[in-house]
C-alpha cells in the first residue's frame, strides 16, 4: 500500500529539517523532499546596525561555526571601510579558524556521524549515539573528545571565549598573542595529529566493510567549488575561489568580491533555504558541492605534508577524477582537520605571530565590502553596503550549507530510492536517508540564519496525499 | 534498582551554540548520563517527536530550552515538552529573553520575507517564497507557519527556572547540573520557581578586575578606533559603549577580560527593570557635557541605540515585550561558584 513516510526530526545533525518520501503504490519511492523548516531573519534586521558590529552579531547566526561568522564579517568590515588587516592580524585570525575547523570537524566526526561509522548504520538507535560510542570505544572517544578541546583551546586562547569570541575588529583583532599563549598551543599539535590518525583508520576500516553502501549511497556528479592558494592549493582563510566542473576541470577563478558575476541563488516554495547555483550553467544544471568533498574535488593538493599525503589516496579514489561518492565527505573531513593542524603549527612558527602590529586604523571608506572565507562546511559569504555614517542598508548572505542545499536534497532522494524499494521499510533504511542528510555535516543554524529550523522530519505520503504510515523509531 | 530521572535538551529558534555549550562541559557530560536517562536531544541523539508523544506527562524530570519560538513547530514543541517535564528551563539568551534573532521583531515579517527571498544574488523573477502548503506534483508538501514576532519561552508556556547567557558558561552549566543532581539525590533543594540560575546576582562590572576612576567621557568611541584598549582600566571610561553597568553577572566578565567591551548577552541584572533605561543612565553618568548640543553631538557616537540597548532582550523587554515578561522573574539564586 502506498504511503508517506515522515522523519521528525532528523536527528544527530546541527539544526531542524525534515524529509518527506513520497511513495509509489508498489512501495517504491517517487521522490523524497529535505525541507529547511526555520528562518530568523538576519538579512532584514541587520539592516540599521552598524558594520563594525557585525563580527559580534552575525556570530550568533550559528554556534557551531561562530568564529566562522566572526571573521568573515571582520574580513567584510575591513573591506566595506578601507582597512586591510595587517598581516600578523591575518595570521591570528586564521590560526582561530584552524582551531575552529578542529572543533567542528572533530565534532562531526566523532560525535554526529561517528556512532553511525563505528557503531553501524543498523546499529539499536535507542544507543547508536556518542553515549553509545563511549560505551563501545571509550579510549577513542576520549582521544576525540580533546581533539575537539584542542580546537576550542585555540579560539578560546585568542578570543577570550570559546564561543561567539571577541577578537577580530574592522582592520585587524584587539589582542596580540604572548608566547606562552603560543607554547600551549603548539604544545597539543602532536597529540591532535595522533587523534586525526585515529581517525583515518577508523575510516580506512569502515570503508572496506561498508565498500558496497560507498557505492550506492547517492553517488551523483556536480561542479566543485573551494577557496584556493595561488597555485590551486587547499586555503580555508584567504584566497581567490575556484569552481570546477564534475570532471574537474577549472570553470572559474574569482576574488571572493565579485561573486555576485558567478553565482545566483534560486528559491523553490517548498523550503526556507535558498538553492544557490553557477549562474552560467543557470539551475539546476549548474549545482556545484562545497564542504570537505567539495573543496578536496576542486583543489590540485594540500599544502601540508601529512595531509598531502593522505590527499593522494583520496584522489586515487576515483583516478584522479572528482570523488562523487557522498559518504567520502567523512573522508575528506578528516584529511581537512589533518591539514588544519599542520597549517596551526605552521602558524606559531611564523615570526610574526607574536606581533603587536595588529590593527591597521587607516580608512577609506568605501561603503560597501564583501568577506570570504571557507567554513567547516563550505564557502561562506558576507556582503555588506553602509550608507556614510557607518549603518547598514544591505546585507547579503550565503552560508556553507547553502551551497549545498540541492546535493542534501538529491542525496536524500537517491538513498530513499536506492534503499526503500517496496516491502517492510526497516529503521535502519531511515537512518541512511538521513545518513545523506548528515553526511554533509549540514549546519541549519547557519542555513536558516534567513529564516527556520532543522530537525529532519520523514513522511510517506500516498498518491492521494494522505500521510498512510508515519515511521518511527522504537 | 530504581531508574533514573530523565533528562531531555531541545533546540528552537536558535544557533545551537547553547548545545555546544553544553558538551563544553566535556568530562560533566558523563555526569549527566550517568545520573540521567537522555531520552530527546536531536542534535545527540536518535528519538523522534512521536517518541516524545508517547512519553506519560511529566515523565521526564528535566528540559533545558534553548531558542525562541519562532513558528507553530517551535510552539507545538514548548507545549508538548511542558507537559512532559517536571522542571522547564529556558536555556541561554534567546529561550530567556530572544537574543539576537529578538531584533527581527523591528520589522514585519512580510519585509523579513522580502529581503531574504530578494536580496542581490537571489534570481527570484517569478517572486517565489516559501509556501506553509504546497501543492507539488506527488501531493502536499508542508512547511512550519511563522509566527508574526519572536517570542520568548515564557511567552508561550510557564518556565520553571531561567537560565542567561549566550551561550551560558560552560562552568555555571556544570554548576546547575551538579545542583539537580544532589536534589535527585535528596542532598539539596532546588531553587524558587521561577528564579534565574547559573548565574550571579550582581553585574558584569562587580566582576570586572577593570579599574573605575569615575573618569568622565567627552566621546563614544568604536572598539577599533581605539583597540588595543588599556588592559587595566574600565572600557566605558575608554569611551567604548560597554553594557556591563547593566548585564548580570555569571560569566566572570569574559569580554572585557578579552580586551573587548561587554554587549550584555547575560540580559538584565537582577534589579533592572527596562535594561535600556538603566543602560542610558549609566552612560549618562560618565559623560562630561552640560549643553544640549554638546549631549546630542556624543550620543551620535552611539548609531544605532536599538542594536546598543536592547541587542539581547528586545523581544522581552517592555518596549516589545509580551505582557509583563521582564516582570515576571524573582530573585536571582546563584547555583554556581564563582571562578
Amino acid at each position: 500500500m502506498s504511503q508517506k513516510i515522515t522523519i521528525e526530526p532528523v536527528t544527530r545533525i546541527e539544526g531542524h529539517a525534515k524529509v518527506t518520501i513520497r511513495m509509489k503504490d508498489d512501495g517504491s519511492v517517487e521522490r523524497a523532499y529535505l525541507h529547511i523548516n526555520e528562518f530568523r531573519g538576519f538579512e532584514k534586521f541587520c539592516e540599521g546596525r552598524p558594520y563594525f558590529e557585525m563580527p559580534s552579531i552575525t556570530p550568533r547566526i550559528c554556534g557551531i561555526c561562530p568564529v566562522s561568522h566572526h571573521l568573515a564579517a571582520a574580513k567584510a568590515a575591513d573591506d566595506l571601510q578601507g582597512s586591510p588587516a595587517p598581516r600578523p592580524a591575518h595570521l591570528l585570525r586564521d590560526l582561530m579558524h584552524m582551531g575552529q575547523i578542529i572543533q567542528s570537524h572533530g565534532m562531526h566526526f566523532f560525535e554526529l556521524s561517528g556512532p553511525d561509522l563505528l557503531l553501524g548504520f543498523d546499529a539499536d538507535p535507542a544507543t547508536r549515539n556518542v553515549v553509545g560510542l563511549v560505551g563501545a570505544a571509550p579510549e577513542i572517544t576520549l582521544k576525540a573528545v580533546r581533539l575537539r578541546k584542542f580546537g576550542q583551546e585555540i579560539i578560546r586562547i585568542l578570543g577570550g571565549r570559546r564561543l561567539h569570541p571577541v577578537f577580530a575588529v574592522p582592520g585587524g583583532v584587539n589582542k596580540a598573542l604572548q608566547p606562552v599563549e603560543r607554547d600551549t598551543i603548539l604544545a597539543g599539535v602532536d597529540e591532535a595529529i595522533e587523534a586525526v590518525r585515529i581517525g583515518l583508520g577508523i575510516m580506512r576500516d569502515w570503508a572496506e566493510r561498508n565498500a558496497e553502501d560507498i557505492r550506492k549511497f547517492a553517488v551523483f556528479p556536480s561542479g566543485y567549488m573551494s577557496m584556493v592558494t595561488p597555485e590551486d592549493g587547499l586555503e580555508l582563510y584567504d584566497g581567490d575561489i575556484r569552481l570546477v566542473d564534475r570532471t574537474g576541470s577549472q570553470l572559474e577563478k574569482f576574488p571572493g568580491g565579485s561573486y555576485l558575476d558567478i553565482i545566483a541563488e534560486h528559491v523553490e516554495p517548498w523550503s526556507y533555504l535558498k538553492f544557490p547555483y553557477y549562474k552560467k550553467m543557470s539551475f539546476p544544471e549548474g549545482v556545484y558541492r562545497v564542504g570537505p568533498l567539495g573543496r578536496l574535488n576542486a583543489v590540485s593538493h594540500i599544502p601540508t605534508p601529512l595531509a598531502q599525503e593522505e590527499f593522494k589516496t583520496y584522489r586515487a579514489i576515483n583516478n584522479g577524477a572528482p570523488v562523487e561518492n557522498t559518504l567520502y565527505f567523512h573522508y575528506a573531513r578528516l584529511i581537512e582537520t589533518l591539514f588544519a593542524i599542520e597549517r596551526v603549527r605552521e602558524l606559531c612558527a611564523d615570526p610574526d605571530i607574536l606581533s603587536t602590529d595588529i590593527l591597521n586604523t587607516r580608512r577609506d571608506y568605501r561603503g560597501e565590502g564583501v568577506g570570504v572565507l571557507e567554513a567547516p562546511r563550505g564557502t561562506l559569504i558576507h556582503h555588506y553596503k553602509a550608507d556614510e555614517t557607518g549603518k547598514l542598508t544591505s546585507v547579503n548572505l550565503i552560508v556553507a550549507t547553502g551551497h549545498n542545499n540541492w546535493a542534501m536534497s538529491k542525496a536524500v532522494d537517491s538513498v530513499a530510492k536506492t534503499y526503500i524499494t517496496g516491502g517492510e521499510v526497516k529503521e535502519g533504511m531511515l537512518n541512511r536517508v538521513e545518513a545523506a542528510v548528515r553526511a554533509h555535516d549540514p549546519c541549519l543554524s547557519c542555513s536558516t540564519h534567513a529564516i527556520g529550523q532543522m530537525p529532519i522530519q520523514i513522511e510517506m505520503v500516498a498518491p492521494g496525499g494522505e500521510i498512510i504510515q508515519t515511521i518511527t523509531r522504537d | 534498582m530504581t531508574a533514573k530521572p530523565k533528562f531531555a535538551m531541545y533546540w528552537a529558534a536558535s544557533c545551537g551554540g547553547c548545545e555546544i555549550a553544553v558538551l563544553n562541559t566535556h568530562e560533566k557530560i558523563l555526569d549527566v548520563d550517568a545520573n540521567f536517562e537522555v531520552v530527546f536531544w536531536p542534535v545527540a541523539m536518535d528519538a523522534k517527536y512521536k517518541d516524545v508523544e508517547a512519553m506519560e506527562d511529566g515523565s521526564i524530570l528535566l528540559t533545558l530550552w534553548n531558542g525562541g519560538i519562532r513558528n507553530n513547530e517551535n510552539a507545538e514543541m514548548a507545549h508538548l515538552l511542558r507537559r512532559k517535564s517536571q522542571i522547564l528551563v529556558a536555556f541561554g539568551s534567546c529561550a530567556c529573553e530572544g537574543c539576537i534573532p529578538g531584533l527581527a521583531n523591528l520589522s514585519p515579517l512580510n519585509e523579513i520575507f522580502e529581503t531574504a527571498y530578494h536580496t542581490v544574488s537571489t534570481e527570484n523573477p517569478q517572486n517565489i517564497h516559501p509556501q506553509v502548503s504546497y501543492p507539488a506534483p506527488e501531493g502536499t508538501l508542508t512547511l512550519p507557519t511563522m509566527n508574526p514576532v519572536l517570542k520568548t519561552l515564557a511567552q508561550v508556556v510557564d518556565v520553571d527556572y531561567f537560565m542567561p547567557g549566550c551561550p551560558p558558561e560552560s562552568h555555571q552549566i556544570a554548576a546547575v547540573i551538579d545542583l539537580v543532581i544532589q536534589v535527585v539525590q535528596g542532598k539539596a533543594e532546588l531553587p524558587p520557581k521561577g528564579s534565574v540560575i547559573g548565574c550571579g546576582d550582581s553585574t558584569v562590572c562587580d566582576e570586572c578586575p577593570r579599574t573605575r576612576n569615575v573618569k568622565a567621557i567627552t566621546a563614544f568611541k568604536r572598539i577599533q578606533d581605539v583597540a588595543p584598549l588599556d588592559p587595566e582600566l574600565c572600557v566605558l571610561e575608554q569611551g567604548v559603549p560597554c553594557n556591563g553597568p547593566a548585564t548580570r553577572s555569571g560569566c566572570n566578565a569574559r569580554c572585557p577580560r578579552a580586551g573587548a567591551q561587554c554587549i550584555g548577552c547575560y540580559g538584565p541584572a537582577d534589579d533592572v527593570i527596562d535594561y535600556g533605561a538603566r543602560l542610558i543612565t549609566a552612560f549618562a553618568s560618565v559623560v562630561d557635557a552640560r549643553e544640549p548640543a554638546e549631549i546630542e553631538a556624543i550620543l551620535d557616537g552611539i548609531p544605532d541605540p536599538t542594536g546598543q540597548f536592547y541587542r539581547f532582550n528586545l523581544a522581552d523587554s517592555l518596549l516589545r515585550a509580551g505582557k509583563g515578561a521582564a516582570m515576571s522573574r524573582p530573585n536571582a539564586i546563584t547555583s554556581g561558584g564563582k571562578p
